[in-house]
């Protein structure tokens, strides 16, 4: 297997730029992986040596938690350098904070940052491989691979499957990657929520907009809630949130609009009673802790490819 | 001994003196004459124009030298340079400066420098509100008796509607002209780029064409009422010439300039987040070029301006969203104008020519953009089919923000003149 798997990129910024065949070996990858993990060999050679530095200049948990855990299940050294106790905060800019690291010789940045773009920027500041973990709204690759990988162990195959992201789609980087990720591997994709945050521009990357919820519900395979982002919105884009629960919140009631064997799947963090209830997310039809779970291997496998064709070395895998 | 020159055998365009003929340029201490008798030919100084457009100096009444307090980015001097290089002879400076021009001892201290330093004319302009602050009006009458051509909060649009109304009803008293800069910032908190597919797909904040729109409306409303004369700077958007086009046809006094790179790029530029196309406002769609474009040919939009906004390097070496806004243009602004609208066959030469000469130094009222006889000897001699590359490392200008970098453009600035002493000989500045 390992012969037949290539990849030809240092970095991995964007979804948009990646052919279905290379999402399918990051999956083939990330498979290995998984089948290693559960029988319990969780510790990889690959990073072996290696130092990846997990540069978070916005607050993040789940998403630094993952990679941290896949970089050192891949045994690299990782160090994580939060916004907070940066030298941005001193004045630096990204390119010396970078420059810096690569001089303390950094083998992969995995960045997270609130503006968009700014992993663009880095990758053509650093000869390292940089690995986005996430940048303002624009794009968040590792979570959407996942949320791809999640849905062909449930269903196999995407084609023709139809997948509704529900919630803030405007301020989200999530949606925008799953939107992307999700038709190159053959679904369909529904967008739903407040006109405000669902504006119908989005129509221009393919999705179907939709603000009437059972619509958007009915025929999906499984949908995709998104956390309203506080922090992201000026009070200007919907009235509130019990207006937006009363209204988009979903529930056990509107669950029943969905499809028998749909799944319900979030990126974390959930907000219990806002964009979801409660019983639901605990229910079986919820995947939500296989995607943490998948988050893991899914990056561990984007790590390895990365770094494998940086180093120029072939493509080894767990057996 | 007076000082002569004489420019033989260029294609003379002169829009506003509807001349367009290969002919010669004669001009006497200064001023530009119509004939030299022949011991004035004999001791005058010959030039060659031959092959050549010999236009009057080109004009721009929209520009950032950065004097006072920024002078990282641009100054008198390296500013007059650029615009020398790029076929200029008059410039509009904006009043954005540190301190900003809200008060005449801020004039009179760029006009000393202007003396010391500048190599073409610079006619400076003074804020419509203290400290650009959009609450109080500024002394607008000592402004205009320091020397200030042209009334205006440029960047810093006055929100207020009644502060707005009496800026330019006072300003009217004077004879002055209102440039306003027109942005609702209730509309464009944290953007970045135009809002539209781009943006959408690029996770950046977008700035709504409405922005605009809504203040050009209401400038309109208010020289109408007023009867002061507004003139919209930048106009990006085709709803904001839509309704300039019909207020004119009202006889509302107002005006607009579009700016090179709104007539040539769209927003699609950014899709690698390049903060060397980051500008206010934002490039916008193919279908605002367009509109642009049509305001340019039918006369709704009355001049091309470029918006030279010097940034340092380092100062757009970073994230796309802590940027500044701005690019320059200066000196390649004929190149990429022609480019857009000659060479493409939008309009003809002559038309380019007026765009970028007397009609906007009519605007501002400047003793400049023609050739007629008794006018300052300012010319521009310039190649409109010779190709070059644009290499802003290169630039006169102290910045390299400059979206034509790399771009080979058709024409070539080959020699500039102020006051009938040569200042730029295609290659060097000469002054």
């Amino acid at each position: 297997m390992s012969q037949s798997l290539s990849w030809n990129r240092k970095d991995l910024i964007d979804v948009e730029p990646l052919s279905r065949e290379e999402i399918e070996t990051i999956f083939t990858a990330a498979t290995a992986f998984k089948k290693a993990m559960e029988a319990d060999d969780k510790k990889q050679p690959y990073l072996n040596g290696r130092t990846v530095v997990n540069l978070f200049l916005e607050p993040s948990t789940r998403t630094r938690l993952a990679f941290e855990v896949a970089a050192s299940r891949l045994s690299a050294d990782t160090i994580t350098v939060t916004g907070d106790v940066s030298s941005l905060t001193k004045g630096e800019t990204l390119r010396d904070t970078a420059q810096n690291m690569a001089a303390l010789k950094a083998d992969m940045i995995i960045m997270r940052h609130s503006a968009s773009g700014a992993p663009n920027y880095l990758s053509k500041v650093v000869d390292i491989p940089v690995i986005n973990a996430g940048d303002g709204s624009h794009a968040h690759p590792t979570q959407a691979l996942l949320d791809a990988f999640t849905l062909l162990e449930k269903f196999g195959t995407l084609d023709g499957k139809h997948v509704t992201i529900l919630g803030d789609i405007l301020f989200s980087r999530v949606a925008r990657s799953n939107i992307i990720c999700l038709q190159k591997l053959g679904a369909k994709v529904t967008i739903a929520g407040p006109s405000t945050l669902v504006p119908k521009e989005f129509e221009a990357m393919g999705a179907t907009v939709c603000h009437d919820l059972k619509k958007a519900l009915k025929d999906a395979d499984a949908v995709m809630l998104l956390r309203i982002q506080h922090e992201r919105q000026a009070s200007t884009h919907f009235p509130s949130l019990g207006e937006y629960t009363s209204m988009f919140g979903l529930n056990m009631k509107r669950a029943a609009w969905l499809k028998p064997d749909a799944i319900i799947m979030h990126p974390g963090p959930i907000n219990r009673g806002v964009e979801i209830d409660s019983e639901l997310a605990d229910s079986n039809r919820s995947v939500i802790l296989q995607q943490v779970t998948n988050g893991i291997v899914v990056r561990m496998a984007i790590l390895h490819l990365c770094h494998c064709h940086h180093r120029s070395i072939p493509i080894e895998l767990p057996t | 001994m007076s000082n002569i020159l004489w420019i033989q055998g260029g294609r003379v365009i002169d829009p506003a003196n509807n001349r367009d003929s290969v002919s010669d340029v004669f001009a006497i201490d200064g001023k530009l004459v119509g004939s030299l008798n022949e011991a004035q030919k004999a001791e005058a100084t010959q030039v060659d124009a031959s092959g050549l457009v010999v236009a009057p100096g080109l004009v721009d009444i929209h520009v950032h030298f950065r004097y006072p307090g920024q002078t990282h980015k641009e100054d008198i001097s390296s500013g007059t340079k650029a615009a020398a290089a790029g076929g200029f002879t008059s410039v509009v400076c904006m009043p954005n400066t540190s301190p900003v021009c809200d008060n005449a001892g801020t004039i009179q201290r760029i006009m000393d420098e202007v003396r010391r330093k500048a190599v073409i004319k610079v006619y400076p302009t003074g804020c419509l509100t203290l400290g650009m602050q959009g609450e109080h009006l500024a002394p607008t009458g000592q402004l205009k008796n320091a020397g200030v051509v042209a009334m205006t909060d440029d960047g810093q649009c006055v929100q207020n509607n009644e502060i707005m109304r009496r800026a330019v009803e006072y300003a009217k008293m004077f004879d002055l002209i209102i440039m306003d800069h027109c942005q609702d910032a209730s509309l464009t908190k944290g953007a970045v780029m135009n809002e539209g597919e781009w943006s959408l797909r690029l996770g950046l904040r977008g700035w709504p064409k409405a922005a605009e729109d809504i203040i050009v409306a209401r400038n309109v409303i208010l020289a109408e009422i007023t009867g002061a004369h507004i003139h919209m700077q930048h106009v990006s958007s085709s709803a904001s010439v839509d309704i300039l086009r019909r207020a004119k046809e009202r006889g509302v006094p107002v005006s607009g300039e579009a700016s090179p790179h709104h007539i040539e790029f769209t927003d699609a530029k950014l899709a690698d987040y390049d903060t060397g196309f980051k500008m206010n406002p934002p490039l916008r769609t193919d279908a605002d070029r367009e509109a642009l474009i049509q305001g340019l040919c039918d006369g709704t939009l009355d001049c091309i301006a470029t918006d030279h906004a010097p940034h340092t390097p380092t100062e757009k070496d970073c994230e796309f969203d802590y940027a500044p806004f701005g690019i320059i243009g200066l000196e390649n602004s004929l190149a990429s104008n022609l480019g857009t609208l000659y060479h493409s066959k939008r309009l003809s030469l002559n038309e380019v020519i007026a765009l970028m000469t007397h009609k906007g130094a009519e605007l501002c009222k400047l003793d400049a953009g023609t050739l007629s006889d008794g006018a300052p000897a300012d010319i521009c001699l310039f190649d409109p089919d010779e190709s070059w590359t644009v290499d802003a490392d290169k630039f006169f200008s102290k910045s390299r923000n400059c979206p034509w970098h790399g771009q080979t453009l058709k024409g070539k600035v080959k020699a500039t003149f102020v006051n009938g002493k040569q200042i730029f000989d295609g290659q060097s500045i000469t002054a």
